[in-house]
């Protein structure tokens, strides 16, 4: 269901932020943090990047001046909202030996939160809902994330300005997110008028927007949202052609293309660590000097490292031929068998933050035969 | 309406948080490998499927995958059978009589045995790999009237490596089970065979049309085997093969057992040969 659309002005979107606040929430926006945006707890809007824009390119990434004063006017930063409802390390349970040896297990409570999530990317919604898919649909689920899952409001942002390693377009994900938010704000400026087109997705949206007074927006603020939208489209940098993905990956499995992506990979794990969809984990158990006390925390993991496929004897996946491959392959194909849809949502990030520049979508093309369509 | 939302940090129940189990007894079977008892704290007996795992914990050390080797139809303690490989499972072989471990679980798809009544059941392993068919055998040799051919083909490095090799001559003597044991290296004074498992297919006495094929070992090991087996005329959808992969969860969460689109420990660790032929064949997959 949705109601009407709705626009707020700067103020309004002030007010939004303190509404949210004052209703319970750590509001998480994007803000500026040693030359990059990230994502961190703001009081107020005064904490948004105003003015700020951004250059991203493979292994490139610089914040730029915008002379609009918009608060959205940037792509994907250096990360989504994976750490805040998947945290890079998450405690378990703690557990004690008492006197007679008796073993205590005292499962972990969330801290933080309920977040509010303000100015999500099309490409990071849609990473929440296959978080959704992949950490709490199966058999068994990810009990801390479906807990912080729970209470999150979303409120997304219309993708404006998108990067040189953006391409949100072809895999369906933005810039303008069609579905899964509470809110789904577009900044519009024009001249000395500054506004946020706001798609309204849930009831609780629409309550919060009649709280805020927020006026229905009109036919000409709606068109102009579309033409950003619209125009945002055709500004992506990149590419990634969908058709058939799954079985040219699995066809080339044994493609001698797997050797120049390793000779070029450092196998660094930084793609999968800005990845807003990559999941894997591993366990680590720590104790005190007495083996008394024990914990185990959930820690981020990635399929680059050799560890990561240990098996008493080796590792299955020794190469980092083999690494890139089930990397690329997860991601692009067998994601689509396990969870019924891709694992990338053209966000860019492993192009971006990769400090050698391996495009995702320019290695899809070579396995393809055809030659990419990055912009430079 | 309001939305405002609860605080609570309250989690639902996780399945990332262990049992507690009191080790009962620690038995040696050969120079690494050792079987324990253990007994729920809680006194609810832990349920299981024939070729199903936990995830056994020692606190404060670490977590492995570990296959059950107890009975699935008879009550009494868990039992694992243990290979000390490692950090962790040394660990736990070492754990001193009334120390209480961490268990989760248990995990993963069942070797489904009984799909077998009526017609005759080959199950080929060697070294450890017999302790996760020790479930399944035992499962069948309780209703053995309903099986026709029963052969276990075992295959250990050398003859002091053999595991549950009394259980195995009582299987053999009084419970109508064919068991052929073949080492790798045989010392002066061995009698028995010298060779791999593998071997051992070709001359096996069973009919392939009505056959099931319940494979455990090293990949190398089941690839060989699965591929005699095809050759004896056995349907690659019958033959199962238990895989082992790095595992963190056993849940399906961790991403660590993945093959393709396989998540081991959740639609494994038993699969057709049928699944797994075109995956095995692709090196580091």
């Amino acid at each position: 269901m949705t109601s009407t659309t709705r626009t707020l002005k700067v103020e309004g979107l002030r007010k939004l932020v303190e509404e949210l606040r004052a209703r319970g929430f750590t509001v998480i926006a994007p803000t500026v943090r040693d030359g990059a945006i990230v994502n961190a707890p703001i009081e107020s809007i005064d904490q948004l990047p105003r003015g700020v824009g951004d250059q991203q390119d493979a292994a490139h990434y610089r914040l730029t001046e915008r002379a609009d004063g918009a608060y959205f006017g940037y792509a994907a930063g250096a990360q989504s909202m994976k750490p805040v409802l998947f945290p890079a390390e998450e405690l378990l349970w703690r557990g004690k030996r008492d006197a007679a040896g008796a073993f205590t297990v005292q499962p972990a409570s969330n801290e933080g939160g309920p977040y509010a999530l303000l100015g999500v990317r099309g490409c990071d919604l849609k990473a929440i809902h296959i978080h959704d898919a992949v950490l709490t649909s199966r058999g068994f689920s990810d009990a801390h994330y479906a807990a912080r899952r729970a209470g999150a409001l979303l409120i997304s942002v219309t993708c404006g300005s998108p990067a040189g390693t953006c391409f949100c377009a072809s895999v369906g994900t933005g810039p303008r997110p069609s579905e899964g938010y509470d809110l789904s704000l577009t900044e519009v400026i024009k001249g000395s008028s500054h506004t946020f087109v706001v798609a309204v997705g849930t009831e609780r949206g629409a309550e919060i927007m009649d709280a805020l007074g927020a006026s229905t927006a009109s036919e000409a603020e709606m068109a102009a949202a579309d033409d950003i939208a619209k125009d945002a489209a055709l500004n992506m940098g990149r590419e990634l052609n969908t058709d058939g993905l799954k079985y040219l990956m699995y066809a080339n499995a044994e493609s001698s293309h797997w050797d120049d992506v390793a000779s070029r990979c450092l196998s660094c794990t930084n793609c999968t660590l800005v990845c807003p969809t990559c999941f894997c984990t591993s366990v680590e158990d720590v104790s005190d000097l007495t083996g008394q006390e024990a914990s185990r925390h959930r820690v981020w993991d990635s399929c680059f490292s050799e560890d990561f496929s240990y098996i008493h004897g080796g590792s299955v996946r020794e190469s980092p031929r083999s690494r890139y491959r089930q990397w690329i392959t997860h991601k692009l194909a067998s994601w689509e068998d396990q969870f019924g849809m891709t694992g990338c949502v053209g966000c860019g990030r492993c192009i971006t933050w990769c400090p050698v520049g391996i495009d995702i979508t320019a290695e899809a093309a070579a396995l393809r035969g055809t030659p990419s369509k990055a912009r430079k | 309406m309001t939305s405002t939302v609860s605080r609570s940090g309250a989690v639902a129940a996780d399945p990332m948080v262990p049992r507690t189990f009191t080790l009962l007894s620690t038995h040696a079977d050969t120079r690494d490998t050792f079987t324990l008892e253990l007994e729920p704290t809680d006194g609810v007996r832990l349920e299981f499927r024939a070729g199903q795992f936990t995830m056994l914990s020692a606190f404060g050390i670490g977590e492995v995958p570990i296959s059950i080797s107890g009975s699935p139809i008879e009550d009494g303690p868990l039992i694992h059978t243990i290979r000390s490989v490692g950090g962790v499972s040394n660990a736990i072989v070492t754990s001193a009589p009334g120390t209480q471990l961490g268990v989760r679980g248990p995990f993963g798809t069942s070797w489904d045995v009984t799909d077998a009544k009526g017609g005759d059941v080959v199950i080929i392993t060697g070294g450890i790999g017999l302790a996760p068919l020790r479930p399944a055998i035992l499962e069948l040799l309780a209703e053995r009237d309903q099986y026709n051919r029963v052969v276990l083909l075992y295959g250990a490095r050398t003859p002091e490596d053999i595991l549950f090799g009394d259980e195995m001559r009582k299987w053999a003597d009084r419970l109508g089970m064919t068991v052929e044991v073949t080492v790798d290296n045989g010392p002066h004074g061995w009698k028995g065979r010298v060779g791999f498992v593998t071997q051992l297919i070709s001359r096996a006495s069973f009919d392939p049309a009505q056959t099931i094929a319940l494979v455990c070992g090293p990949e190398v090991m089941m690839r060989a085997s699965a591929n005699e087996l095809r050759q004896r005329g056995v349907p690659a959808g019958k033959i199962r093969l238990s895989m082992e992969r790095n595992m963190k969860c056993g849940i399906g969460l961790c991403g660590h057992c993945q093959l393709r689109e396989h998540f081991i420990c959740a639609d494994g660790p038993i699969l057709t040969y049928e699944v797994l032929a075109p995956l095995m064949q692709k090196w580091e997959l």
